[in-house]
């Protein structure tokens, strides 16, 4: 496929762990639009000041860096199960929360979810789905690596007890063994391709081939592990080698996630349609990732560096 | 407000008295005449009944969500100023440029300018926590606007922690159109301000008073850099020769010199300006080897302000 001619989003990656190579390869291979979850950062915070700077770091520095390769940048904000269990931590980051999910580019709360499923992890996440309901922005679950069915549907319940709309929640990192409850359920199931531990995109094919493009994510979850930034590009590609329409690839691979997202009022086709023409102070000149670089206009063979 | 800026005792807010008289409500009055023509009756609805809600006795909480929902309920892009009013925008205060200015950007300011009117100490509370979890639109709005709030002369070192972020937009709500720094900045400060302008390929036309606070050590800093970049073989910007121009001496004449040389029309035109500010017997000559140029200069055809519009207009495209 000529990849150019189908905008992608990628709904869940995490960029402050990705280089300018990274912003590159996915502006060329046609993603326009990413979604940030705010995260765990591979080993536990301490203090809370540490959860502010991140949050500020995904509204601001990030959603900046990826604007100079003509990337959109949206986010979400939320405690992660992970470090939910770090009880006095987690009240302070509570606190915090509020101040962040009315902020622009904020399109869900999120991840958050189950990771041991302990009760403090249930006690923040059911906290989390009451303030996506008062801000009115979707939520993004992260269901656990381990015991992970009993895990998603335990999400789905605990959203349901809330009176959460299912419409209004995508159910992440989904696999063969989740995807069918999550679909009866009228769930957004996303699926992250990540290499060795989630999903191969072979497999995603074969998903789709079985349950159709309806309310069917594709995402990388690209972060500090080994992981694809390219991940739904390569999955797109491989969907029209396969054999499914572009149509399908369109809706799994760019419309579903902006239809859940847009949900927020603060995620518009027009937000990349009319690219940097919103306001050419904000993109005048791209210099500061480029330090002083003229801008790169292609690929070069040399090994020369200027 | 644990802001202790190197320049405290340069106190440069002597500079530009009238500054620390800014009418609040008169400016807010203001923006919100020029916001309203561009707003939906909606939006409008909004913001008044914000502005009410904020102007009474508020929670912080109420004021940092209307704070951040502005766009989305005012709407954004451009604001647009007619030539009429942006001269009272001058009179309201010297380099006050609303025109420059985002929709979101002044009904953020409108919403400061409100609640600067309940007292200083809640104002700067206030503030204090937005800067700490503002997102890039918000510091827009926080830094574009600090010429305008009580009490500026106290904010030069939060002005000059601004100047050190990466993020051109904002960088830019300070640096460019905005009176705060000239009038306020010590000059260490001001001087990276404009290195860091050059640096990050920022017009510096539109740094406000960039003539009235050009000074030698800023020369030389300037000149060491142009030095750099020739090393590495790189493009300098022209407009780099225009803090110079006033300190020109027998060296910098050898930098300018190389200008006259050079094939683009615009770096001559910059050597020949610099050239201009200078009384010097080489500089004279020099002037007087590009003719066409210096009658254009002498007839004010050319300035700094025309060739730094031309050159960044031929930027953009």
């Amino acid at each position: 496929m000529s990849e150019n001619e189908i905008m992608l989003i990628d709904p869940h990656i995490h960029l402050v762990s990705r280089t300018t190579d990274d912003y590159e390869a996915m502006k060329k291979a046609g993603v326009v639009a990413v979604i940030e979850p705010a995260f765990w950062q591979g080993q536990p915070r301490t203090e809370v000041g540490t959860f502010k700077d991140y949050f500020n770091q995904l509204v601001g520095w990030e959603r900046f860096r990826a604007s100079q390769f003509g990337i959109r940048h949206y986010c979400t904000i939320g405690l992660n199960p992970k470090e939910a269990n770090n009880e006095p931590l987690a009240e302070q980051v509570m606190e915090l929360l509020p101040r962040f999910l009315a902020k622009e580019g904020v399109v869900a709360v999120g991840e958050i979810g189950y990771d041991d499923q302990t009760k403090a992890e249930e006690r923040y996440f059911s906290q989390q789905i009451e303030l996506a309901k008062e801000v009115g922005i979707p939520i993004m679950i992260h269901t656990p690596h381990r015991d992970k069915k009993a895990g998603t549907i335990r999400s789905m319940d605990l959203c349901k007890d809330h009176g959460m709309d299912p419409n209004w929640v995508v159910v992440d990192h989904n696999n063969e063994e989740t995807v069918k409850d999550v679909l009866d359920r009228g769930y957004w199931a996303a699926f992250s391709i990540y290499p060795h531990t989630k999903m191969g995109n072979e497999r995603m094919v074969e998903i789709v081939k079985q349950y159709g493009d309806d309310r069917i994510i594709v995402d990388s979850s690209a972060d500090w592990g080994i992981s694809d930034p390219l991940a739904v590009p390569k999955t797109a590609a491989l969907m029209l080698d396969r054999g499914l329409s572009e149509e399908t690839v369109r809706k799994v691979c760019y419309r579903n996630a902006l239809e859940a997202y847009s949900k927020s009022g603060q995620m518009a086709e027009q937000d990349w349609l009319a690219g940097v023409t919103i306001d050419q102070r904000q993109t005048f000149h791209k210099s500061t990732v480029l330090r002083g670089q003229e801008p790169r206009v292609e690929e070069s063979a040399s090994n020369v560096i200027q | 407000m644990g802001f202790c800026g190197l320049g405290e005792s340069i106190g440069y807010q002597q500079l530009n008295m009238a500054n620390d008289h800014v009418d609040q409500r008169a400016v807010k009055d203001f923006l919100y005449e020029l916001l309203q023509r561009q707003i939906t009756p909606s939006g409008r609805e909004w913001l008044d009944q914000k502005l009410k809600q904020v102007g009474g006795d508020f929670t912080e909480r109420d004021f940092y969500l209307a704070f951040g929902m502005v766009p989305r309920r005012i709407g954004k892009g451009p604001l647009e100023v007619p030539s009429a009013e942006r001269e009272k925008a001058e009179a309201l205060l010297g380099g006050f440029a609303p025109q420059f200015w985002t929709i979101e950007q002044t009904g953020r300011t409108i919403l400061l300018l409100q609640i600067a009117q309940q007292g200083v100490g809640r104002f700067f509370e206030v503030v204090d926590k937005l800067f700490s979890t503002a997102e890039v639109g918000e510091l827009v709005a926080l830094y574009g606007s600090l010429a305008l709030w009580p009490q500026p002369e106290t904010q030069h070192g939060r002005a000059t922690e601004g100047v050190r972020t990466n993020m051109t937009v904002v960088f830019d709500a300070i640096a460019l159109n905005n009176p705060y720094p000239y009038s306020y900045l010590s000059e260490e400060a001001w001087n990276q301000l404009v290195l860091k302008a050059v640096f990050m390929g920022r017009p510096l036309y539109r740094i406000y008073g960039l003539d009235a606070r050009a000074n030698s050590r800023l020369a030389q800093m300037l000149s060491d850099f142009a030095h750099e970049r020739w090393a590495a073989g790189r493009w300098v910007i022209p407009e780099l020769w225009r803090p110079i121009g006033p300190f020109l001496n027998e060296t910098y004449l050898q930098d300018v010199a190389k200008l006259f040389d050079d094939p683009d029309p615009m770096q001559q035109e910059a050597g020949a300006l610099a050239c201009s500010q200078a009384n010097l017997p080489r500089a004279r000559e020099l002037l007087d080897s590009k003719p066409e140029i210096k009658s254009r200069i002498e007839s004010g055809a050319l300035s700094w302000e025309d060739l730094g519009e031309r050159l960044w207009a031929s930027r953009k495209g």
